[in-house]
């Protein structure tokens, strides 16, 4: 039996999420002993044409190049993962879906005409059909592996679709909305950075997105009550996963 | 049975010679002491970690810290954590499977050597709790192997309450804030002009032979009256209390209330009331494999039924709106556990009131279910009035 070909793409987005796969040093030899890493451009010029068996996709799309790219990108893949808030939410670039990107064109760039661009920034999952969606900005290490793992094995990801608020309990963290009045959006935020940011005294920034029960009209109040005004609360929520959070405030 | 007379009286160095009789016999000490804010339940070195000096206010959603001139070690309420983090911890290894090089797999039943704990200052509701959890872990038929162990080695230090918080109602869950039984040794601090003290009961052998090991006085009378005066008072100092009703058949009748939509309305479903309630016991399995599939490993962690995928079936969630979501923990809570573990869920601790961001409070809810079933009630009879009243007509 040859290993499976593992290919990792990346569209509009930072590096970051492609990284945490480089990142998984003790386990990358044993990886590397499963799949054979055919294409992963941070890590190797070395390329292998597809179809490949499980391609990680970071990045959302933001020009029309992208979207003929993640076209073809999903034609060559058996198995396709999109991998951050990014490719799962279109990342902090969708906060363009709310603003005049013509404008900004004109704006910043001293020779708009140069520059190719959609009008919004889109998760994949808008153009083709996704395997799985792991979260996060960036993703977490032991999810990513989870993932990894659960697809050579052929079995479902472990990924629980829970808020914040059970990380943070299950670590002992004491709750700092409850405890020290400070704004958290871990109880609209879906799990999977093991609640890092309250361990640390701080509210969670809602990174991995809405998790799969989320009611912001019952949060909102409490943001208010620990201080922030309309526009705070705006900016709270209009980060990495702006375009999903607003989506569901266009429904409240 | 040693000399310990039944009742003694222990000062500061009678409680630190009693965590270092403890940590000498090979025990791991949990108590209360201060981080992040809030009393946590964590390990203890010396009985100087506990939180002397540090009361508690608290409402629901809302607790802070505050300092108290008395020095009390024992005058707050609870905080976060309960004794199930340590008993029923919220992550755990059950087995683990190989598959080896002829393709043929062993299983290895996970059975560590469990910690033999000692708890210092276990308040009345929660060695309620923890009878409960007894009950629902090793009184049945499908026994919780690492927990029976935990629970079996475990010497229990309970603290009768003498602060109750705002959250608190106990009372009106048939206990209280004195500690009865199911202890090793049981104190009730009593801070005066006479100084700082700890009036000790024993409660079982165990207990009566660590004591045996601990400089103390026998219990004079102004002791005894002082902690007596400060429990009974405590009784009487409940923040809330349940409607007194009977809830399990107030949660049968109440399945269809409006009231539920209402407080769906404001639960975020984040689950934080059954991780910090010390009788939610529902856990999940997971499992693990490596990269290579020839090694896998079971995992059991907590769980709630808050989580959507913890009633989910082939599909989809058979609770997947919050309604029914927060119902079932509130039936489950107040009702359905006395079908299951012949009592009720609840001992009135007031964890969930207090650590619930939005501040979704148990007491509250179930008065308005009780004044709506009454309201619906009473309609219903005056419907049958009128109804008897046009037949005579
Ligand atoms: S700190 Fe935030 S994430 Fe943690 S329990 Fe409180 S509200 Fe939830
Ligand atoms: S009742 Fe409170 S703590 Fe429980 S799930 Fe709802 S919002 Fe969270
Ligand atoms: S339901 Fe609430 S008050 Fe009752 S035992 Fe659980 S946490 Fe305590």
């Amino acid at each position: 039996m040859t290993a499976p070909m593992l290919a990792v793409f990346k569209l509009a987005s930072c590096d970051g999420c492609q990284l945490t796969l480089l990142d998984c040093e003790d386990e990358l030899l044993a990886l590397a002993g499963q799949v054979e890493i055919a294409h992963f451009l941070e890590a190797s010029s070395n390329t292998r044409p597809g179809p490949y068996d499980l391609t990680l996709v970071e990045g959302s799309i933001t020009t029309s190049a992208d979207a003929e790219h993640i076209r073809k990108i999903r034609a060559q893949s058996r198995f396709l993962v999109t991998i951050g808030a990014c490719a799962t939410a279109g990342g902090i670039q969708a906060l363009r879906n709310f603003a005049d990107v013509e404008e900004f064109r004109r704006t910043v760039y001293a020779r708009p005409d140069y520059i190719d661009t959609l009008a919004t920034s889109t998760p994949v999952s808008a153009h083709v059909d996704v395997d799985f969606e792991l979260r996060g900005c960036p993703i977490d290490r032991g999810q990513l592996l989870e993932v990894i793992t659960a697809f050579l094995t052929g079995r479902k990801p472990d990924v629980p679709n829970h808020s914040v608020c059970f990380e943070c309990k299950r670590r002992g963290t004491v709750c700092v909305t409850v405890a020290h009045g400070t704004p958290c959006l871990g109880p609209v935020t879906h799990a999977g950075c093991g609640a890092i940011c309250p361990a640390y005294g701080r509210g969670c920034y809602g990174c991995f997105g809405p998790s799969g029960s989320v009611n912001l009209p019952a949060l909102i109040p409490l943001l208010h009550r620990d201080g922030m005004d309309d526009r705070d609360t705006e900016r709270f929520l209009h980060t990495f996963n702006a375009a999903t959070f607003a989506e569901i405030e266009e429904k409240m | 049975m040693t000399d310990s007379p039944a009742i003694s009286v222990l000062d500061r160095e009678g409680l630190d010679a009693l965590v270092k009789t403890l940590t000498t016999e090979g025990r791991t000490v949990v108590g209360p002491t201060v981080r992040d804010g809030a009393v946590v339940l964590s390990e203890l070195a010396s009985a100087d970690q506990l939180p002397f000096g540090w009361g508690t206010r608290v409402e629901a959603g809302h607790y802070r810290l505050i300092p108290r001139e008395d020095g009390a070690a024992f005058a707050h309420t609870s905080g976060p954590q309960s004794w199930k983090t340590f008993l029923h911890p919220q992550r755990e290894k059950l087995w683990s499977a190989d598959r080896g090089a002829d393709g043929q797999l062993s299983l290895t039943a996970e059975q560590p050597e469990q910690p033999s704990y000692a708890f210092l200052g276990v308040r009345p509701c929660d060695l309620r709790a923890i009878a409960i959890q007894d009950r629902v872990l090793t009184g049945g038929h499908y026994q919780d192997s690492g927990y029976r162990e935990r629970r079996s080695g475990a010497f229990l230090i309970a603290a009768e309450c003498t602060e109750p918080g705002a959250t608190c109602f106990c009372v009106s869950m048939g206990g209280g804030p004195a500690a009865d039984n199911g202890f090793d040794l049981a104190l009730t601090e009593v801070v005066d002009e006479a100084g700082h003290r700890f009036l000790v009961r024993v409660g079982s052998e165990a207990g009566a032979e660590v004591l045996s090991h601990v400089p103390r006085c026998q219990a004079d009378v102004e002791t005894q009256t002082a902690a007596r005066r400060a429990v009974d008072a405590a009784r009487d100092r409940m923040g809330r209390a349940m409607p007194p009703v009977s809830l399990r058949t107030l949660m049968g009748q109440s399945l269809e209330a409006d009231r539920w939509d209402d407080v769906a309305d404001r639960c975020l479903t984040c689950g934080n009331c059954t991780m910090v309630c010390p009788t939610c016991f529902c856990t999940t399995t997971e499992e693990v494999t490596d990269l290579t599939g020839d090694h896998a490993e079971r995992w059991q962690r907590w769980d709630s039924c808050f989580d959507l995928d913890f009633s989910y079936l082939h599909g989809g969630p058979v609770r997947s709106s919050p309604r029914s979501r927060y119902r079932q923990w509130l039936t489950h809570k107040l009702s359905t556990w006395y079908d299951q573990f012949d009592s009720s869920g609840c001992v009135g601790c007031g964890r969930c009131v207090t650590w619930c961001p939005v501040g979704i409070d148990i007491t509250e809810e179930a008065s308005a279910l009780h004044d709506e079933l009454e309201a619906r009630l009473r309609l219903q009879e005056q419907a049958e009035q009128q109804e008897r009243t046009e037949k005579v007509q």
